[in-house]
């Protein structure tokens, strides 16, 4: 029981870890991308258009492992990083303002993903009844081997299909790359101070684009986790629902930090679930259940503001958009 | 190293313009929004394969087609607009106050909950008196919370006011399940629908009408309270630099309060009109957006609430419109959000040419 509930944690955290992940190699260079929600729906949508194709080009012939992961993988990455260019462009060459950018980048990516999903197959017209992409789907849930036969530490550790390890592997390497290296250190500076890291000889314009379009690629999978594993390769509109913006609560739960993003997405998850494994509880309280992610998220907000510690405060120029002569 | 590579200047370089002329500038605006049409009318004939002279007309009918499809225009655009005020003094403040949505939410649950609780104890006019009191509050209590910590801890008000939109949403989804109407359906359903009471009048026999005079006068306020007032001043002050507004003697914390008060309590003027003007019931996509359009509506005009009416009256137009081509076209209705988020990029992008100047390289050896 309770390695399920466990299971059931993870698998509703992950999308959320991609998404928060994303968010923070964004934030850590100046960037509050609020078009993650988007993004990630767009990371989504486009693996399961990718799939759509690949399914429909073998009229129902067995699929290729290999091409049946890559296809939905790469056609994913790149809608979000067509994304993440959309935003950089807007934001960084064209100096807009983040905030507006970034909401009108949800709006934008909410629709296409709602859209193509509710379109797809009108517009090639095949007599699919709905987007039901369970063949690629079972090859992106597949879990470790050995998961069933281990018990409760199979349920707990290994059960999970490649794209959740794949997660927790890449929160802990941006959390290196960001504390670590020289990459890292530049980003850092540049969402301090990216006058001070302009001095400093560092190019500014060509790592705020690499952060957010490397932040969004990565968010994107989590759209992508979502409905290859999560949900079974079913696309329904607005099926992803709020979790973009959790993701985004994650960030500063997390504060900034890519690994402690790892146990924050599993509480997350398990604060998301938790109601259904509370008995006799109706369906009214239930919402208030699902309120504890957002509560939580501020009570660390103020936390951290309350507490003042330089090394948990967001990125000094979070938000503010950077022009060299301005100085 | 290259040390003996003669420098050069680049192409081009980026200054910031000290001003433009007017018609300069709505000059470029026009141009991105046609650029936008442009694009759009592409994209849509590329999914759609019809006709572009088709689409672009059943745009016009989705939008201003028939007598209804009028009224339901500008009642769109009066509820946009009204949280789009709403927003203003704040952003102008530079307070990034992205929770309109929750605030307007709070209130049109409060407005719901005196419909459902009060009437019958109360007659008809004190109790929409008492709904207007309660959304007031509930929006303004919504949005002074940040601003408290805003004010006394610096805590990040994007984040807070984020984070508070889904505290209301799931306010309202508990409240949906205990209040539903029949019991376990999850939803309020339309309230007194039989007796009507708490509805706001009709005028003149039009349904909407009341709501947009209501944010007519709204609009004409806050452009003279913005405008001309000494509060209006301050906050702009405030938002130009606040070591600028403390040198001169301005209490910035009092600003910023002050000010979320007012922004919160209009966002919950405008959850009041939608509950009681419109809906007459309240579920958790009431507001279905607008405290997040409002603030791109806001911005795009530069917050002008003159300019606001044009700004939002434009991405309603082109909802509606988006909305009938994906009905006429039987694709999703959500290419309406597509639509908009192409018009309101390519504004964004517009506004560089409005702050900025590219200067070509002069031609070698002058």
């Amino acid at each position: 029981m309770i390695a399920a509930f466990i299971h059931r944690a993870v698998m509703q955290g992950i999308p959320l870890l991609f998404g928060s992940t994303g968010e923070i190699i964004t934030e850590k260079a100046g960037h509050l991308n609020l078009g993650i929600p988007g993004i990630m729906y767009v990371g989504g949508i486009s693996g399961v258009i990718g799939a759509f194709f690949y399914e429909q080009s073998l009229n129902g012939a067995p699929l290729n492992g290999f091409l049946a992961v890559m296809i939905p993988l790469l056609s994913s990455l790149l809608g979000s990083l067509l994304m993440g260019l959309i935003y950089s462009f807007l934001t960084v060459t064209l100096r807009a303002n983040q905030n507006v950018t970034g909401l009108a980048l949800t709006t934008f990516g909410v629709g296409v993903g709602n859209f193509f999903g509710g379109s797809l197959i009108k517009l090639v017209d095949t007599d699919m009844p709905s987007i039901t992409l369970t063949k690629t789907s079972a090859f992106f849930s597949k879990t470790l081997p050995f998961a069933d036969e281990l018990g409760w530490f199979g349920e707990v550790f290994l059960s999970y299909s490649f794209l959740a390890y794949a997660a927790i592997i890449i929160a802990l390497i941006s959390s290196y790359v960001l504390k670590k290296t020289r990459v890292g250190l530049n980003i850092r500076a540049i969402g301090e101070n990216p006058a001070t890291a302009d001095a400093a000889g560092i190019n500014v314009e060509r790592y705020k684009y690499l952060s957010t379009c490397i932040g969004s690629m990565i968010a994107g999978l989590g759209g992508l986790y979502y409905v290859m594993d999560y949900a079974t390769g079913i696309w329904s509109n607005d099926g992803f629902g709020d979790r973009g913006w959790l993701a985004i609560a994650l960030v500063i739960f997390a504060v900034w930090r890519p690994n402690i993003s790892i146990i924050g997405s599993i509480l997350f998850g398990a604060l998301f679930i938790v109601h259904n494994y509370i008995e006799n509880l109706s369906m009214s309280d239930q919402e208030l259940f699902k309120m504890a992610p957002y509560v939580v998220t501020l009570i660390v907000l103020i936390a951290i503001s309350m507490r003042d510690k330089k090394e948990n405060q967001p990125p000094a120029s979070l938000g503010i958009s950077y022009f060299r002569e301005d100085r | 190293m290259s040390n003996e590579v003669k420098h050069r200047e680049p192409l081009f370089h980026i200054a910031k313009r000290s001003s433009i002329v007017w018609w300069k500038a709505w000059l470029v605006r026009l141009g991105a929004i046609v650029l936008a049409f442009f694009f759009s009318a592409v994209l849509t004939v590329l999914l759609t394969g019809e006709n572009p002279l088709d689409v672009f007309s059943s745009l016009i009918k989705g939008a201003i087609g028939t007598n209804r499809r009028i009224w339901v225009l500008f009642q769109n655009t009066a509820m946009l607009l009204c949280v789009a005020l709403a927003v203003t003094p704040a952003f102008k403040m530079k307070f990034w106050n992205i929770g309109a949505e929750g605030q307007a939410l709070i209130g049109a649950m409060a407005t719901a909950a005196c419909m459902i609780k009060l009437t019958g104890v109360l007659p008809a006019p004190l109790l929409i008196l008492a709904m207007f009191v309660a959304s007031v509050v509930s929006g303004a209590v919504w949005a002074v919370i940040p601003a408290l910590f805003k004010a006394k801890w610096n805590t990040n008000e994007t984040l807070f006011t984020l984070m508070m939109n889904y505290i209301a949403i799931q306010i309202v989804s508990y409240f949906s399940g205990e209040w539903a109407v029949p019991k376990g359906s999850g939803k309020i359903g339309i309230i007194n629908g039989d007796t009507m009471e708490g509805w706001l009048p009709v005028i003149g026999g039009k349904n909407y009408l009341l709501n947009i005079l209501v944010v007519a006068a709204i609009t004409v306020g806050m452009y003279i309270y913005l405008k001309y007032s000494k509060h209006g001043y301050e906050i702009a002050v405030v938002g130009e630099s606040q070591n600028t507004a403390r040198y001169i003697g301005i209490n910035v914390k009092k600003v910023i309060i002050r000010t979320m008060i007012i922004s919160g309590a209009l966002c919950g003027v405008a959850g009041f009109l939608l509950v009681a003007g419109t809906d007459h019931t309240v579920t958790r996509d009431t507001i279905a957006g607008r405290g997040f359009t409002a603030i791109m509506v806001s911005w795009l005009a530069k917050f002008n609430p003159l300019y606001m009416v044009l700004t939002s009256l434009l991405i309603v137009f082109m909802e509606r419109g988006a909305i009938q081509i994906s009905t006429s076209c039987g694709l999703n209705n959500s290419f309406s959000e597509i639509i908009t988020g192409i018009i309101i990029f390519f504004i964004i992008g517009c506004e560089f040419f409005l702050n900025y100047q590219i200067k070509f390289r002069e031609k070698e050896g002058k």
